[in-house]
């Protein structure tokens, strides 16, 4: 069942009516929706929205640390469709612990970089991800610099 | 190619490669430092004598942590950290951070402010596209062009400097507005440029538009599907030069693109000749562009009239006590930004660039994540080199323009 602000936006209907325990919630904020996936339904959603509704595009993947709340780690995924000229973005929490999800590689390719990044930056891990390692900060690396128990400035220690 | 004659990691990756594929495969490491990258983009290439069997972009060498120090810096200081992510268009993205905030602060531009943005974002079009043409051209071999094309950009740089003292990192639009007033007589440099510069993009033209040298280096090179192009992450006028009609000044106008006429160009080719022409093409309709928002420029203020968030004038300062405490407060502390979160989309040269501003409600953002077109087009790079010559990498990777400090951020 999806939440009543949402049921005059037809897409988080067709979401709801192919799997109704993939909305956990949602907002319509400054013209844009916002749909809360439960984490373990990300990947089929996002099939689902390329293929039936035409989101063609994953623009960008990125995360939001809320720390100190729980679940932490707050992913986001914003998704364009051509046809339709329209923005949908997607959201999912993590743990502080482990932090995990499905990779969406299989469904947009150009989620292989965006998605590295985010491990890069914030230690979240992708699962079926076919080349995750870090892309922006060195090799053997420690830390995450984009958490923000993560020091802006200082030496390494 | 014995491994043992030179010693190093590199060999042994090259002898890694030929146990496994024999000895015909070779790994080129091309760059950091290389004069055709750009920037500092390294690729490995593995090579079948001279086509290329597998390409992997190693990037990262520019990054500079700016999405951090968002993080750290209040809203108004932080548009000084956008020039330096695309420095060859740093108003672009100017522009893209200060719609973000202002639609989350819910402000109302005034029109002068609004036609002044579009002026100089097209500007900045013509100095990356130019940029992008001269080192592209130099590339390929055509010396010359790039002495043109530097040219007119000086020409742009003395107007960015005209504006806002600065060549460059100029942080002209601010939240809110503009930084300074325009400056007297900036019409009549704006002007004077702009009835030359259809002349000077002839020149170009006649210079590689019909060179047979150039044609030979550009035509049916390049290529790659539509398709893998959207599922890759590719944007701007690389997918126009296969067709696709998508500009976010057109698709979703922002700062008052939908009262300027202009046309997106496309071609069908999809290869490096069609993204010249494309991009050609767009120094023309910025042109327009920059002609009619500067013949219909409105008169008016230039920055917003909420004192919460701009800084009062001079004189107000210096006359009323109320101006002289928010002026305070506002360098001070910064403002409180109310909570929420935006993505905004602008057309940057180099296609889609996204702003997503995230404000938990006080004078620091919670978080700012750059989507940079060069990132996502970077991601092609693989796919469109695989099996194509060694020697048409440069052209390849020059037509989709990219600038690694966009991508890498």
């Amino acid at each position: 069942m999806i939440p009543d602000n949402l049921r005059e936006y037809a897409v988080a209907l067709a979401v709801d009516a192919f799997d109704g325990e993939a909305i956990t919630g949602g907002k319509h904020e400054f013209g844009e929706w916002t749909l809360e996936v439960a984490p373990s339904k990300i990947v089929s959603v996002c099939g689902f929205l390329k293929y039936d509704q035409k989101f063609v595009r994953l623009s960008t993947v990125t995360a939001v640390d809320r720390y100190p709340a729980e679940p932490r780690f707050e992913l986001v995924y914003h998704l364009y469709s051509i046809e339709g000229n329209q923005w949908l973005r997607l959201k999912c929490r993590t743990h502080a612990t482990d932090p995990v999800i499905e990779s969406v590689t299989s469904v947009w390719r150009s989620a292989n970089w965006y998605e590295r990044e985010v491990f890069d930056l914030f230690g979240i891990r992708f699962v079926n991800h076919p080349d995750l390692r870090r892309i922006m900060m060195p090799e053997g690396w420690e830390g995450y610099p984009l958490r923000k128990d993560y020091p802006v400035t200082g030496s390494r220690v | 190619m014995s491994g043992s004659a030179v010693p190093g990691q590199f060999m042994a990756t090259l002898e890694e490669t030929e146990a496994q594929s024999g000895p015909r495969r070779m790994v080129l490491n091309m760059g950091p430092q290389h004069p055709s990258t750009h920037g500092v983009l390294r690729l490995l290439i593995e090579l079948d004598g001279e086509i290329i069997t597998k390409c992997d972009p190693d990037i990262g060498y520019l990054h500079t942590g700016i999405e951090k120090e968002f993080e750290v810096k209040n809203y108004q200081q932080s548009v000084t950290l956008t020039d330096r992510v695309d420095y060859l268009a740093p108003l672009s993205n100017n522009l893209g951070y200060v719609l973000a905030v202002e639609k989350l602060l819910e402000l109302e531009i005034p029109p002068q402010a609004q036609w002044m943005r579009v002026m100089l974002t097209e500007l900045t079009r013509l100095n990356s596209h130019l940029v992008w043409l001269g080192t592209h051209a130099l590339d390929i071999g055509a010396m010359s062009v790039f002495l043109y094309c530097f040219r007119e950009r000086e020409e742009i740089l003395r107007i960015f400097e005209m504006f806002s003292g600065q060549r460059m990192m100029t942080s002209y639009f601010r939240i809110g507005g503009l930084a300074l007033e325009p400056p007297r007589g900036w019409q009549q440099r704006v002007k004077k440029f702009i009835d030359v510069f259809p002349s000077r993009v002839d020149e170009y033209e006649e210079l590689l538009t019909n060179n047979r040298i150039w044609i030979g280096r550009t035509r049916g090179v390049g290529l790659i599907p539509l398709e893998d192009m959207l599922d890759l992450g590719v944007t701007g006028p690389m997918l126009r030069a296969a067709g696709l009609k998508v500009d976010a000044r057109k698709d979703r106008p922002y700062s008052s693109y939908d009262k300027f006429d202009f046309v997106v160009p496309t071609r069908t080719e999809n290869d490096v000749y069609a993204r010249y022409q494309v991009r050609i093409e767009e120094m023309r309709q910025s042109t327009r562009i920059i002609q009619q928002a500067m013949e219909g420029m409105p008169s008016g203020p230039w920055k917003a009239a909420d004192q919460h968030v701009v800084l009062p004038d001079r004189e107000k300062m210096k006359t009323q006590m109320e101006a002289l405490i928010y002026h305070f407060k506002i360098v001070t502390e910064g403002f409180r930004v109310p909570a929420g979160e935006v993505y905004q989309v602008i057309e940057s040269p180099r296609g889609e660039l996204g702003y997503y501003v995230v404000s938990d409600g006080t004078a620091r953002p919670l978080r700012v994540h750059m989507r940079t077109p060069s990132f996502g087009n970077l991601q092609a790079v693989p796919k469109m080199v695989a099996g194509v010559l060694i020697a048409d990498v440069i052209a390849s990777i020059g037509s989709m323009d990219f600038v690694l400090g966009d991508t890498d951020r």
